[in-house]
């Protein structure tokens, strides 16, 4: 019934090599369609546009001296952001930085590591000086005024959001990932927390190696 | 001469402390075991620290952990932390944490930790902290928890985070 009598077996065949061209075209174009929709979700979802990031900010280290986006710029820089009213996300990150900068050897050198405190009122330089002294002195510590700091946190899109707790007590929430600037203060990737430590290693190698 | 001795011996006996595997105890109240009791040390001036330890209920009826409380710190809560599309959250669990008949419960980092707000003296690697923990029908027992180094994962690195599956195969068979 479906074969007319005037199709010989050779057109039936080309026919369905037709329709598996057709559906192998489809199928393609939809597999390209969803990874570069998936690419795209990651990006927005993580907020991380590397050409939308940085700026001109202007903080301070522990010493008082004043740091701004120059200060960013020819040499890698690792920046990540957290307070010391924090038990467990930051000094962990602050403790895995300390153990990267050790497995780095004297490459570490060539890095700029940066932790900026989202939560300036509390975090004095003294108080931001005499928590990372358990860790890297590598480690430089950031702070200044809050608006200081929000032009740094606005510049770097990181999210953080103050949250009562009882007795006038609060908490931030905020952005952990750990950022790598390229030696043009470019964002050139990132790494999570809790991100394995071989990953982290070879993240931060090919950042050194530019 | 003495002195080098004492300072020697010192140094050997932190030496016995930082190599020995995590001291570990466990305690008993009611129906409920506690096991894995440990803190983090931390940095000069920190004014957070957290603790962390893993809750067994025995018995038949769900059980909650209501509170902790301690000397060593102005304040003590129980929060929950998380990570959200990179960001970090912390909140204060409200009503207590929830120990269901025959589960295990494990306040561990990436979960529940107990807060210590402003410890009135920095934790030391090696020492302990005292703790009250208060249960809604195990009722209060006193214990402490042991401090290990500022990026410790805890006594088992291996453990999951949030929910200990793994503790399981050590009470299988107690309470039936």
């Amino acid at each position: 019934m479906t074969q007319g009598p005037g199709k010989s077996p050779a057109v039936t065949l080309l026919r369905i090599v037709r329709y598996l061209l057709w559906a192998a075209i489809v199928v393609l174009v939809l597999a390209v369609g969803a990874m570069s929709f998936s690419v795209w979700q990651a990006g927005k979802s993580m907020g991380l546009q590397a050409s939308s990031m940085g700026g001109p900010f202007s903080v301070v280290d522990t010493k008082g001296e004043r740091v701004t986006q120059a200060d960013l710029e020819g040499h890698p820089s690792v920046l990540f952001f957290g307070f010391t009213f924090c038990p467990e996300v930051c000094p962990t990150t602050l403790y895995e930085t300390t153990q990267w900068l050790k497995a780095l050897g004297p490459d570490a050198d060539r890095l700029k590591v940066y932790f900026v405190t989202v939560d300036p009122e509390r975090d004095t330089q003294e108080q931001m000086a005499a928590y990372l002294s358990a860790f890297d002195p590598r480690i430089v510590g950031l702070t200044g005024s809050r608006p200081e700091i929000d032009g740094m946190l606005k510049a770097w899109r990181v999210y953080s959001r103050k949250v009562p707790l009882d007795d006038g007590d609060y908490t931030m929430d905020h952005t952990a990932t750990v950022y790598l600037l390229d030696r043009d203060a470019r964002l050139a990737g990132t790494i999570d927390y809790k991100e394995a430590e071989d990953t982290a290693l070879a993240k931060l190698k090919r950042l050194i190696a530019g | 001469m003495n002195r080098r001795f004492s300072r020697l011996s010192g140094a050997l006996f932190a030496l016995f402390l930082a190599a020995a595997p995590a001291a570990a105890h466990e305690v008993k109240v009611g129906a409920i075991e506690i096991t894995d009791l440990w803190a983090r040390a931390t940095p000069p001036a920190a004014p957070a620290a957290g603790g962390f330890l893993t809750i067994t209920n025995h018995g038949s009826e769900p059980d909650r952990l209501i509170s902790a409380a301690s000397d060593a710190a102005e304040k003590v809560e129980i929060h929950e932390m998380k990570t959200e599309n990179g960001t970090m959250i912390m909140r204060p669990v409200a009503g207590g944490v929830d120990i269901p008949a025959g589960g295990t419960v494990a306040l561990a980092p990436g979960g529940y930790h107990i807060m210590f707000i402003r410890p009135k003296a920095p934790l030391v690697e090696g020492g302990k902290v005292a703790v009250t923990l208060t249960f809604e029908k195990a009722g209060a027992v006193d214990t402490f928890l042991h401090i290990l180094p500022v990026g410790s994962p805890g006594p088992k690195p291996d453990a999951d985070a949030g929910h200990a599956g793994g503790h399981d195969h050590q009470h299988m068979n107690m309470g039936q």
